[in-house]
């Protein structure tokens, strides 16, 4: 070889300073992440206990708990789930298999994935201005629970559409040969073959929405109280965590620290439940 | 063949095949999908809507001013946005700055220098926490990091600071762990797991051939990643890039809970300071008329800007794996 020493030398030097660049800020980024869980477990974990699950959120100073947030928070993803779940699979569905090549189509697709990572405050103020100011008057659950219905569906469509396209087409040939109608095919073939991507989706999109604060804020504000009213305003972890924290009460302050480890865990599990549920499935 | 069309062409040979029980609810079917994908349309288009028509009295009002002053008082009813819309532009520009090298030497270590044991177990790690929710980001940063700065790095560089100087501009403010800088921080270790985790995804789908051959001439892994895979996924890295800074530019919770919220331009890197989001997250449900449309006009500049930056993004990475 003709390379010069010094240039080996030199090469070898630059490697080992990328090298260990790359190591060190894979350790420091590892250590700032785990400082976050370390405090996220100690600090919540002193904030667990019984009242947590059964008492309501209180006013500084006297014992309470979440179970008004725990259940807001449950009933308004649930509303939010179930009006992403329809209209995602449909809107999937009909991405991967009415609008093959079409410009709407195309239009339609760019625009879902720009909505997928659109700032949730803004999806917040949109159902304020149509829901809360002109709709029904005043804040409610369900708006929260549209709000929120907005943030998972565009999740929901994606990997609807991911999880169709990957289906064979023989799959699709071999049941319109059998008789059957394409909306049939469809609904019986198509989405059976393809539902553990789906629900690998819904899952992820449940994981997302379950943290949102932003959009809450201003569609079902809080409540003090215990309710299962969702035309009323409806009490949330994410808004209590947000409020509580903010407050100088060390007691509240705990209280916050107790929700944000609910919901992580929350978080956590849907994520490693979609993963095992994904494992079998070729990765959309 | 879009397999729309198979259903049609039921005459084979000499029978012809009765028409499928239940065709006739096909076009409802494809109906309801269409409405359904037109429904998230008109989603993104009512958010624009909502805004304008929203924000359209403050914008009429201070025309260009609103944009260019930094005035912003309630009390007066009078509304500049310059401060928050500078203190988004800040934060985001900075967070990027400290989380981009780290997130690609995490990426780069995972893919190339990672032994094959941890690289499962760390990946997963970071794709995991990549789904946090950012108010828990929000909260370490008010409990456990403002404090540590302000005594360890704000304090310290501001007495260090000597009286006149550049520096001492800089580092001008309360040093009470929140502000301008603690937010970008804040902000950076949010983002920085999600931008790892796509950059991962990206370097790994090159094809093994490209990555050996490179090694074969005799690259050292350095040169590997820098000369060779890197510019391979060029496109969609500056895409997942972008991704991120959109994430960062329409934060929220993270950086409410540690930015200050002042109105106007921050003098400093420790000075407190708003951005877009945080101004409306603090102040929408206690405005005024006026106010409240001033708000909903912040919030169009901030579609405006996220719109042009996703939209990019997205057109950078769409001929990569969509991600």
């Amino acid at each position: 070889m003709a390379m010069s020493a010094a240039r080996v030398a030199s090469r070898r030097f630059a490697n080992a300073v990328f090298v260990s660049f790359c190591a060190l800020v894979t350790l420091l980024a590892l250590t700032a992440l785990a400082l976050i869980l370390y405090s996220l477990i100690t600090q919540g974990l002193a904030g667990v206990n019984l009242d947590l699950f059964t008492k309501s959120t209180p006013a500084a100073g006297t014992p309470g708990g979440l179970i008004n947030a725990i259940v807001g928070s449950i009933m308004m993803c649930a509303v939010g789930m179930i009006i992403a779940l329809v209209v995602g699979v449909l809107a999937g569905t009909w991405l991967a298999e009415y609008a093959a090549g079409s410009a709407y189509g195309t239009v339609v697709r760019f625009l879902n994935d720009v909505l997928l990572s659109a700032p949730s405050i803004l999806i917040g103020l949109f159902v304020y201005w149509t829901l809360v100011k002109y709709g029904f008057g005043h804040f409610s659950g369900f708006a929260g629970g549209v709000a929120l219905a907005l943030i998972a569906a565009p999740v929901i469509t994606r990997t609807t559409e991911d999880v169709l396209k990957l289906q064979p087409t023989s799959l699709r040939e071999s049941g319109v040969a059998l008789g059957a109608p394409v909306w049939h095919v469809i609904r019986t073939v198509l989405w059976r073959s393809g539902s553990s991507g789906i629900v690998t989706g819904a899952l992820l999109a449940f994981a997302r929405i379950s943290g949102e604060t932003a959009p809450l804020l201003f569609t079902s504000l809080n409540n003090q109280f215990f309710s299962w009213n969702m035309s009323r305003p409806m009490a949330n972890l994410p808004v209590v965590i947000f409020q509580d924290a903010l407050t100088p009460y060390p007691d509240l302050n705990r209280l916050a620290w107790a929700g944000a480890l609910l919901i992580a865990t929350a978080v956590l599990t849907v994520t490693i439940i979609a993963r095992v549920v994904s494992k079998d499935q070729h990765r959309p | 063949m879009p397999p729309s069309t198979i259903g049609r062409t039921a005459a084979v040979g000499a029978h012809r095949r009765p028409t499928p029980r239940g065709s006739a609810f096909e076009p409802l079917f494809r109906a309801v999908c269409f409405s359904a994908a037109t429904a998230l349309l008109a989603a993104l288009g009512g958010v624009l809507v909502s805004l304008a028509i929203g924000g359209w009295p403050a914008i009429s009002r201070f025309g260009l001013g609103f944009i260019t002053s930094v005035t912003w008082d309630p009390v007066q009813d009078v509304y500049g946005a310059a401060g928050p819309i500078v203190g988004t532009l800040i934060t985001s520009a900075l967070a990027l700055l400290f989380a981009l090298p780290i997130a690609a030497g995490v990426a780069f270590f995972l893919v190339e220098l990672c032994p094959p044991i941890l690289r499962r177990p760390i990946g997963t790690a970071v794709e995991l926490l990549a789904g946090i929710p950012s108010i828990v980001y929000g909260m370490w940063g008010l409990f456990v990091f403002a404090p540590v700065f302000s005594k360890w790095v704000e304090l310290p560089a501001m007495s260090a600071a000597p009286a006149g100087s550049t520096w001492q501009t800089l580092v001008q403010g309360i040093p009470n762990g929140s502000g301008i800088l603690a937010a970008s921080i804040i902000l950076a270790v949010m983002i920085l797991p999600f931008m790892a985790a796509t950059l991962r995804e990206l370097l790994m789908a090159v094809p093994a051939q490209v990555r050996e051959s490179a090694y074969g001439l005799g690259a050292t892994t350095g040169e590997v990643v820098m000369k060779v895979t890197l510019p391979y996924v060029r496109r969609g890295a500056i895409g997942a890039v972008m991704l991120g800074l959109g994430r960062a530019l329409g934060e929220t919770m993270a950086v409410t809970f540690i930015i200050g919220n002042a109105h106007g331009l921050p003098k400093g890197m420790f000075d407190a300071g708003s951005t877009i989001a945080s101004t409306i997250a603090n102040e929408f449900n206690e405005a005024g008329p006026l106010q409240s449309s001033a708000l909903l006009a912040l919030g169009l500049v901030l579609f405006v800007i996220t719109f042009t930056v996703l939209a990019l993004a997205r057109l950078l990475l769409r001929d990569q794996a969509r991600l």
